[in-house]
């Protein structure tokens, strides 16, 4: 059961090679997923297309809650690509983890903090950029010190902890969801009374991990959308 | 399996690297490849409504106005039937009016000719009957001048020539 990553050194840096792999394996996912569904677009809508633009009515949904659509709108791409990406990643380590020679090459991406932090801090970074792009600089930076000066350190260390709680949140909650179920895997191949026991827990721990992904997923586009009104919208 | 649990052990600057790579070339090529012409065909349709309902509102008015006018024209068109009709009542009436007048002066004409005709004719008469009664006084003068008679033979005599003159009459 002891699972160690497959890393390598490259140009000073350490990859981590199964990472890499289930990033690619994801983003193509997705890839073919979104051009799958948009390849035969039509006025009046059908199959796949439905779906697609049910995504897009709900990002979009997600976005006119938190700003008006006029700020918006331009993370509207932003969202649809977050949302899928980490719900399509949340997905790739439920079905079966595979390791070889104890190392463990797939799972879901987002069950490393690595990957989940560079996330949450690509979103944080660029709401930074877009709250200086969109009000100006004097602008973004009143709002680190209203309406009270004295909330300037707190300004900051929120800033820090938006970054960590939005990383951690996702890949806690994936993380632990692989951990039960590699769990249950052990206990299902250690005898016919284990595999008879770890069944039902087993289906039930892989529906509720559905359940957490989509959530998770659903959760991170919120809260980037919720950080990035924060920055760019004149009210709050 | 735990010691990557904690963020500073296994620190892979190639995973960061990485991640962030392939999420900016995957937004990249989605703009490009889906949500892009997906945006357009939703906006295209938004659009396309938008115009299925002006024109809607457009025709909707037109049919409207169409209506009002047709049903002034009918208003205007009964109005004037009715005028026709009233017309054409009153000349009628008039000629009929006219008719009986006329016929009433005919048969006063005819009326008035007949009374005429009646006067003449018995002044016709009445100056025969005078000429023959004084004829025929002559006639009695002179049978009486003639013979003597007796009241009876008198009498017979006068009834007599009374009857012939009755039925000269």
């Amino acid at each position: 059961m002891e699972h160690h990553a497959p890393t390598t050194e490259f140009l000073g840096m350490t990859f981590n090679l199964s990472n890499i792999l289930m990033i690619t394996i994801a983003s193509a996912i997705v890839f073919i997923l979104a051009v799958v569904t948009t390849r035969s677009l039509a006025m009046r809508p059908t199959g796949l297309q439905n779906f697609i633009e049910w995504v897009m009515d709900f990002v979009k949904g997600l976005i006119g809650s938190t700003m008006d659509w006029k700020t918006g709108g331009r993370f509207l791409f932003l969202g649809m690509t977050l949302l899928m990406y980490i719900f399509v990643s949340n997905m790739l380590g439920l079905p079966f983890a595979i390791a070889v020679d104890s190392e463990l090459w797939w799972k879901s991406p987002t069950a490393d903090p690595t990957i989940t932090l560079t996330l949450a801090t690509m979103v944080v970074l660029l709401t930074h950029y877009y709250g200086i792009k969109m009000k100006g600089a004097k602008e973004y930076g009143r709002g680190f010190v209203s309406p009270l000066k004295f909330l300037f350190p707190f300004k900051i260390i929120e800033e820090f902890s938006n970054t960590l709680t939005l990383g951690l949140r996702l890949y806690g909650n994936i993380y632990a969801g692989e951990i039960l179920l590699g769990l249950l895997a052990g206990l299902g191949g250690a005898g016919i009374a284990g595999a008879l026991g770890a069944f039902l827990p087993m289906l039930l721990w892989q529906g509720f991990s559905i359940f957490v992904g989509t959530i998770q997923a659903f959760i991170f586009t919120m809260l980037t959308m919720v950080y990035m009104a924060h920055k760019v919208a004149d009210d709050h | 399996m735990f010691n990557s649990l904690i963020l500073g052990a296994g620190f892979a600057a190639g995973d960061i690297l990485f991640q962030l790579v392939a999420f900016i070339v995957l937004l990249a090529l989605l703009k490009k490849f889906a949500w892009g012409p997906l945006m357009g065909i939703m906006k295209e349709r938004e659009q396309h409504i938008a115009n299925e309902i002006d024109s809607a509102e457009k025709n909707r008015k037109e049919a409207e106005a169409f209506l009002n006018e047709q049903r002034d024209e009918m208003k205007r068109v009964r109005q004037e039937a009715k005028a026709m009709l009233e017309n054409q009542k009153q000349m009628a009436d008039q000629q009929g009016q006219e008719m009986i007048e006329a016929a009433r002066l005919e048969s006063e004409r005819l009326k008035e000719a007949a009374t005429a005709e009646i006067k003449r004719e018995r002044e016709n008469a009445v100056a025969s009957l005078r000429e023959q009664v004084a004829s025929l006084s002559v006639m009695i003068a002179s049978k009486v001048v003639e013979k003597e008679l007796d009241e009876r033979a008198q009498k017979q005599l006068i009834d007599e020539y009374l009857d012939q003159a009755g039925d000269q009459k």
